[in-house]
């Protein structure tokens, strides 16, 4: 048995029992989990190659003696073997860009997905989203210079083309992946001119309550051993505030403030980061419900302990689903694919649910110690919703922070009136590195939980597909009828040329 | 209900109430406040049904008012008040709605398609006594030297040179920063639940809290046909939904629009437009998308290269038979609807005529046409 | 801007970066090889045109468009280098190219 790569969409079949999207830990793990089960399976990915951004390029990169990226990274070796044996169909390099209910169709839902060109709608009864998760947006004066990237891309970076910026770094932000990624440019020879650290005294505090659970996890150990490297080689400021990114065509220098004073360091490069939150675009235009995770701080799919999400059919694994870290991830993408075969009928229900039982306990190691993390490393207001009404908040649209908050003091209900009067998330990233900071700067404005103001309503395409290859997919006699209407149907034959509510 | 029940000393009094911030209602009211009245707007949540954030920002006549010569001649003053309009906005809140009324196209992709087109113009024509739009039929060389990106599977079309469009956003923000200018309170997440008509004027209520006023609008969009009923007006509506297909920005190729095509000012393309009578959910499908694509490359054949950035639905508010309802209600003076499927176009009628008119008390024997009783409904 | 930490592999390709060739290890994205061979900006911003380059290299930011064998606007970041691919800068809005129209 050994899984099957797809690389033009000719060669997918039209439809599969189990969609699987996404091939990092979760998605993987699903795929394997459910593999000899008789359950003909497809998963999909953006990507070349396997791994998602946790296992960047694993089945690329060979360990070396002058290893960087060390042993949690090539963990993800393992699994993606396995995979490998899998009998699953492989999409790499493949976009989905829409993901719908399709009632009176051979399979419930239907798959939107873009591959060499060509898109092409594969059918579905059971769809697994594994998409992961996306650094949370920290937006900063001077974030959109060329030179400011995001810690996680440095990573990527080095695992997928081993590379280092080359010239003067400085990392800003917080999270157990800015140590990470330091120590992995340090190891890497790379210049690390210092490390801004930006948690807060009423974070710190708040993640007091949770040390005890945090020293009883598998965490503790590996982060100090990483934060007492960083502070060893590298100088770290702590309780940054105020920080902007200066540079003209390009990035020269952070500015910060600390304690009562300000200081200014160049920089070559800057590199951001503040923690990771589920990617929701995919999630949220299938329709699934989502709820504030005020722990994480940050909007998550609801879904139950068998990875169940609002809408039939949909299943989510992985930090896509709530952030818990690869481990976690793959255990939850085996007990997507277990609930999967159950319904499907590839498995008892019982013998499904047993052995998701165990799973569940397994699951509960890796949960140890997160709510510490979570707590001690939320960014502060500051930057959840930028003071400055300069600073940029939508990349694409080039809004800025003082115009959301004109918006939100006008009084408008939510933020997806606030995109409309803005265009604020309506560029190509379609909101992805400004929905969350939108919601925080409206909930700081009125005051409430962001989980009361609500986020962005994504829709599909949930990637940019080329009108030409939308054009070419086969017209259904309802579409057709809904565009160019159906006789009798319609008493004013104009109707049709003015719009939804027309102008 | 019975009349003088829930309200008491202690509720709070606005003078006139609008229910729904869309294009209609912020239109209503900026155009009340410029009357000197006091206003108040009563909106919903962020997701309500809301056609003003899914519109394709036309400034629209040809076309319209097949068989309804008053609904074609009352899009035509309003698409002639228009520029009044927008340069009222650019005066009071420094705000370039990007009106442009260079002329439109309808673009023919089948000779049927144009002769039934024609057909429909003539007619209307004929209707009004020719006091409608302009128009002509052009043959399919004349809108490829007009604007050559137009491809060889148009076979030709319906030029008027009445027709444009605007920025709808921009509009629905402008409208909005007018009102704010005013000191207009805008009462966002305010839905209201209960209208019941007292002695003196009507008692609002919701979750919120309630409020008594002593004039109510009805510019709640889909939400008229439920209002209506409680102050003995009669909106009667159909399901309607419609889809739009977006593009990334493009340098500018096309500088007039059509009814199924424009190109907005910041260079988006904006691709229309679907009508499935039998839904009230605004979830988008990818098979209308396919056809609405298909559509836009076989009229501008250079765009199967740019990239959708999005596709939205959206539910039009839409009367049984496509028509706006304008009136007062009989049983309930001071309860008055404002019903329309084309919140864009009429704009300018909204702010500069009809609220004028609810601000003196009652409409004029122009908008009478509009009125419930051509549905033969009987009130009750 | 990036530099290799061990030296290039022997599987190479060949890409045109404006006009100027580049050389960039096989499997590497477009992207990356850009950053290794010192590319610093990668498109101007539709709104303002200000210099803009890869932020996230995962898909998500759309920072990284360029223009790959005459397709405006894509992403760098998940297109992987082929022998002979042409490549530009991808300046502002894309065009449509009218003046080619039939």
């Amino acid at each position: 048995m050994t899984m099957r790569p797809i690389a033009d969409a000719a060669h997918l079949a039209p439809d599969y029992d189990i969609v699987i999207i996404g091939a990092g830990p979760a998605g993987m793990s699903a795929a394997i989990e459910a593999s000899g089960s008789g359950a003909r399976l497809l998963l999909v990915d953006e990507n070349a190659a396997p791994g998602g951004q946790i296992y960047r390029s694993i089945t690329r990169n060979t360990r070396r003696g002058n290893d960087v990226l060390g042993s949690d990274y090539w963990a993800g070796r393992e699994i993606a073997e396995a995979f490998g044996r899998s009998d699953a169909d492989y999409a790499a390099a493949t976009t989905v860009w829409s993901l719908e209910a399709n009632p009176g169709g051979p399979r419930r839902l239907s798959v939107g997905v873009s591959l060499n060109g060509r898109a092409t709608m594969i059918g579905a009864d059971i769809v697994i989203l594994a998409t992961g998760a996306i650094e949370r947006p920290f937006p900063v004066t001077g974030w959109t210079l060329p030179g400011v990237m995001s810690a996680g891309a440095a990573q990527i970076a080095l695992k997928s083309a081993q590379i280092v910026p080359g010239g003067r770094i400085v990392l800003a932000g917080c999270g157990p992946l800015l140590y990470l990624v330091a120590s992995q440019l340090m190891a890497a020879g790379a210049d690390i001119a210092a490390m801004l650290t930006t948690a807060d005294r009423h974070a710190k505090f708040a993640a007091l309550r949770h040390l005890p659970d945090f020293l009883r996890s598998a965490y503790w150990r590996k982060g100090l051993k990483l934060m007492l490297d960083v502070h060893r080689h590298v100088p770290v400021h702590s309780g940054v505030r105020s920080l902007s990114i200066e540079g003209t065509g390009k990035a020269e220098a952070v500015s910060f403030s600390q304690g009562r004073g300000s200081r200014r360091i160049e920089a070559d490069c800057v590199l951001l980061h503040h923690g990771v939150i589920p990617a929701i675009n995919l999630t949220s235009a299938a329709g699934c419900a989502l709820a504030w995770n005020d722990g994480q701080r940050a909007f998550a799919p609801v879904s139950d302990e068998m990875g169940r999400s609002s809408v039939d059919g949909i299943l989510l694994a992985g930090d896509g689903a709530g952030i818990g870290g690869a481990q976690y991830a793959a255990l939850s993408g085996r007990k997507a694919a277990l609930t999967a075969l159950g319904d499907l009928g590839r498995i008892s229900q019982p013998d499904s649910a047993r052995r998701r039982q165990a799973l569940t306990a397994e699951q509960r190691v890796w949960r140890r110690g997160r709510a510490f993390l979570d707590a001690l490393y939320t960014p502060a207001r500051a930057y959840r919703a930028p003071a400055d009404p300069q600073t940029i908040v939508c990349r694409c649209e080039e809004v800025r922070a003082g115009e959301i908050r004109d918006a939100a003091a006008m009084g408008v209900p939510g933020p997806n009136q606030l995109k409309t009067f803005l265009r604020c998330g309506m560029g190509p990233c379609q909101g992805r590195l400004c929905a969350q900071t939108v919601s925080e700067i409206i909930a700081d404005a009125r005051g409430e939980s962001p989980g009361i103001t609500g986020v962005f309503r994504f829709r599909s395409p949930v990637k940019p597909l080329r009108l030409g290859e939308l054009a070419a997919l086969p017209q259904t006699p309802h579409a057709l009828g809904a565009v160019y209407g159906e006789q009798n149907t319609n008493d004013n034959p104009t109707a049709n040329s003015e719009g939804t509510s027309n102008g | 209900m019975s009349l003088n029940t829930g309200a008491n000393a202690r509720t709070p009094e606005v003078e006139t109430a609008v229910i729904g911030g869309g294009l209609v209602g912020a239109a209503i009211a900026l155009g009340m406040a410029r009357c000197g009245r006091e206003v108040t707007i009563f909106d919903g949540e962020d997701l309500d049904l809301r056609a003003s954030r899914a519109n394709f920002a036309l400034v629209w006549v040809q076309g319209k008012g097949l068989g309804n010569p008053h609904y074609a001649l009352w899009s035509k003053a309003s698409a002639e008040l228009w520029p009044q309009l927008a340069a009222d906005l650019q005066a009071e809140t420094g705000i370039d709605v990007a009106l442009s009324q260079r002329g439109a196209f309808s673009f023919a992709l089948t000779d049927r398609e144009l002769e039934n087109w024609r057909h429909e113009m003539e007619t209307i024509a004929g209707e009004t006594a020719g006091a409608a739009a302009p128009f002509r039929v052009r043959d399919h060389a004349e809108p490829r030297d007009m604007v050559p990106a137009i491809g060889h599977g148009v076979v030709g079309a319906i030029h008027s040179s009445l027709d444009g469009h605007v920025n709808s956003l921009r509009l629905f923000r402008a409208l909005h920063c007018a009102l704010r200018n005013r000191n207009v309170p805008y009462r966002s997440r305010q839905r209201v639940d209960l209208i019941e008509p007292q002695a003196s004027g009507f008692l609002l209520s919701g979750a919120w809290g309630s409020v008594m006023a002593s004039r109510v609008v009805l510019a709640a969009g889909v939400d008229n046909g439920r209002l209506a009923d409680m102050v003995g007006l009669c909106v009667p509506l159909q399901a309607s939904k419609g889809q739009i297909v977006v593009t990334e920005k493009c340098k500018p190729f096309f500088p007039y629009t059509s009814g199924t095509i424009r190109q907005a000012d910041e260079g988006g393309v904006m691709i229309g437009d679907s009508e499935e009578l039998s839904t009230m959910s605004t979830a988008v499908s990818s098979d209308i998308a396919a056809v609405l694509a298909d559509r836009a490359v076989r009229t501008f054949p250079l765009l199967a290269d740019v990239n959708v950035v999005r596709c939205w639905a959206g539910i039009r508010v839409k009367t049984i038979d496509g028509l706006p309802v304008y009136e007062q209600s009989a049983r309930h003076p001071g309860a008055f609807s404002v019903t329309c499927h084309s919140g864009v176009t009429l704009a300018a009628n909204h702010v500069l005529t009809v609220a004028p008119q609810i601000a003196a008390g009652a409409l004029s024997g122009e908008l009478s046409p509009f009125a419930s009783a051509r549905f033969h409904v009987p009130k009750n | 801007m990036f530099r290799k930490i061990e030296s290039g592999g022997s599987d190479q390709v060949t890409i045109r970066f404006e006009g100027a060739e580049i050389k960039a290890d096989r499997g590497q994205t477009l992207a990356a090889a850009l950053l290794a061979a010192g590319i610093g900006q990668f498109r101007t911003s539709v709104v303002s045109g200000e210099p803009r380059a890869p932020y996230c290299l995962m898909g998500v930011c759309f920072e990284c468009l360029l223009t790959v064998d005459g397709i405006q606007n894509r992403q760098s970041c998940l297109i992987e280098v082929r022998d002979g691919m042409a490549v530009s800068r991808q300046h502002r809005a894309r065009d449509i190219g009218m003046e080619n129209c039939p």
